[in-house]
């Protein structure tokens, strides 16, 4: 038996445009049963739209929301449950902790707020969390006097108080340094051990995206342009757009010279060099498109000795400095970035070879 | 001539025909703008034009509305006196009227700006927490608006004190009755009592001088605040 569907959400809205702003639509189908769904995209991609329709901040045109086989909104039948009544846990970027309430005068808000549950369990659930966030020695504190990450544990605690169906999550870390980022993924572990809610998270981080992720669904210009499995999406992005929009991808030019389906292989044409893969199904000889292959999955090496198979000559446009090491600029677009180590050997060279690993070949349709 | 010779009624009328209208329009007015400031209904800036037309308008026009609105031969004015058996028209109530509408177009149009810059995330928390829009507003909504909403309620009563013209139209110049400050000072001066004016005028200019410095210390954030938040 397939899992439950947990949310279900067709989501129409079309915002006219106003002043400088152009016309908009929103028009996504968000279906998801599994923990954390993320939304990925540009900003100007309709992600934080979306989930204000699931939390009933924003009236959607058209369209139909479930949630755990409840009816949130309807257009069809006119239903459009309050924000209220949605039991929906939102958290904005910079926590909108209630400013002039201490924390636990935050929590207790939440907990007198909630509807559904006794006041005794409201105020036990409201010790626990306290416990757990590790909030304890600074309930009585103001959030201006809370540090970062405090007020990321308080704001998840007082979400969870009112025991909500689904945790809308609008760019959490957004702004926050690499050391807050780990301690929220931490929080949101913990949240997740509290809570069975699903979670739809809106970030344009990718690292956040593939950390926290179990589905993903890439946003642009209020469309979804992919969405699946986190596995799924990033193995296999489905055009070259999406892939560049990742921009973890090198995209060459690449032409299909030969394929073999009793062998199980195809040959490229890449940039003047051969490419062996595997068989594409679907696709005939003299297709154009793109050779796409993660940066991580491909090696440069020195245009020296023999040229081995699976090996793409290609021009150096130049060098940058990065945090992981040295990333160096290839024509066509690519780059790689290598260790000091290994950039040792490319220094000075005009072109250089970049290693393919058959089982990395990935080709992409025009 | 004597201080003693100075009646001190018109400041005691003023004090309380403010203070009255003052609760009056924080009361109503927060509600206005709370509309005006969190609703969509049709006629929303017809409703905030007409609010504001007071400000505009000569006080002697506003007057006249009122002497057709409230006077004896207006249904309100007439229901008015069955119910208290007198008229309102040149009492001290109607001098809180006049009051009223003098000041409320200066509240309601800055509680609405008041109103509509607190952040919106914290009442959609509230909301999504589960709390009740009724809740939310005096939870949050209030709370945080609150600077705000006292700077205008103390610029309001110093306005309520000092209006002369709709007061001279609706509640007259009975001295011991309806004659407050402004008005006092008014005929003191027509009846060439220099002294009784040069005091009033003092008492009313230093009044309203201390109500202004507290709204702006109200409205001030504290150092700390604006560091930090």
């Amino acid at each position: 038996m397939s899992p439950p569907v947990k949310i279900d959400a067709r989501l129409i809205k079309r915002l006219p445009a106003i002043g400088d702003s152009e016309a908009f639509e929103l028009n996504v189908h968000l279906k998801s049963d599994a923990g954390v769904t993320v939304l990925w995209g540009a900003s100007g991609a309709g992600k934080t739209l979306a989930l204000n329709c699931l939390g009933g901040f924003s009236k959607p045109d058209e369209g139909r929301i479930l949630v755990n086989d409840e009816l949130y909104f309807d257009a069809a039948t006119r239903v459009n449950l309050p924000p209220q009544a949605r039991r929906c846990g939102y958290m904005f970027q910079d926590h909108a902790l209630f400013p002039h309430m201490t924390v636990r005068e935050n929590l207790k808000f939440a907990a007198a707020s909630a509807r559904h549950s006794s006041k005794l369990n409201k105020h036990r659930r409201m010790i626990e969390l306290l416990e757990a966030f590790e909030l304890g020695d600074l309930a009585g504190r103001k959030p201006a006097q809370l540090s970062g990450g405090q007020k990321q544990r308080a704001a998840l605690a007082r979400m969870l108080v009112s025991d909500p169906r689904v945790l809308l999550l609008d760019e959490p870390t957004r702004g926050l340094d690499a050391r807050l980022k780990q301690a929220f993924y931490q929080v949101l572990h913990t949240t997740r051990g509290r809570s069975q809610a699903p979670i739809v998270l809106v970030t344009h981080d990718l690292e956040e995206c593939m950390r926290l992720g179990e589905s993903v669904c890439l946003m642009e210009d209020g469309r979804f342009v992919q969405s699946g499995s986190r596995e799924q999406v990033f193995a296999r992005p489905a055009s070259a757009e999406v892939a560049s929009a990742l921009g973890v991808y090198n995209l060459l030019p690449a032409k299909i010279a030969a394929l073999d389906p009793s062998r199980d292989t195809c040959s490229l044409d890449v940039a003047g060099s051969q490419v062996q893969g595997r068989y594409l199904k679907g696709r005939l000889i003299g297709d154009q498109g793109f050779l796409c292959v993660r940066q991580t999955e491909s090696r440069l090496l020195p245009n020296i000795g023999r040229r081995e198979p699976n090996q793409i000559v290609l021009r150096v446009i130049g060098v940058l400095p990065s945090a992981q090491g040295t990333k160096v600029l290839l024509e066509h677009g690519a780059a790689a970035t290598v260790s000091e180590a290994e950039y040792v050997h490319l220094r000075g060279e005009e072109t250089v070879k970049l290693d393919v690993p058959a089982s990395a070949v990935y080709f992409l349709a025009k | 001539m004597p201080a003693a010779s100075i009646d001190w009624f018109p400041l005691w009328l003023s004090l309380r025909v403010a203070s009255i209208a003052t609760v009056f329009i924080v009361t109503l007015g927060t509600f206005v703008s709370y509309l005006l400031s969190h609703k969509n209904f049709r006629g929303k800036e017809a409703l905030d034009s007409l609010i504001t037309l007071p400000l505009v308008l000569p006080p002697t026009v506003l007057g006249y509305y009122l002497l057709v609105l409230l006077g004896r031969s207006s249904w309100f004015g007439h229901l008015y006196e069955e119910v208290f058996g007198e008229p309102l028209v040149f009492t001290w109530q109607a001098a809180v009227l006049a009051a009223i509408f003098h000041s409320a177009p200066i509240y309601i149009k800055g509680a609405r700006t008041v109103l509509e810059g607190v952040d919106y995330r914290f009442e959609w928390v509230a909301h999504s927490l589960g709390a009740s829009e009724w809740r939310t507003f005096l939870r949050i909504t209030l709370p945080l608006a609150w600077r705000g909403l006292s700077s205008l309620a103390s610029l309001c009563f110093a306005r309520s004190l000092g209006d002369f013209g709709i007061t001279m139209m609706v509640a007259g110049n009975i001295p011991g009755q309806t004659q407050t400050l402004s008005v006092a000072i008014f005929d003191a001066v027509e009846s060439g009592n220099g002294k009784a004016a040069r005091m009033l005028v003092l008492v009313i200019s230093v009044t309203a001088l201390i109500l202004l410095w507290t709204a702006a210390r109200i409205s001030r954030p504290t150092v700390r605040a604006s560091h930090t938040e």
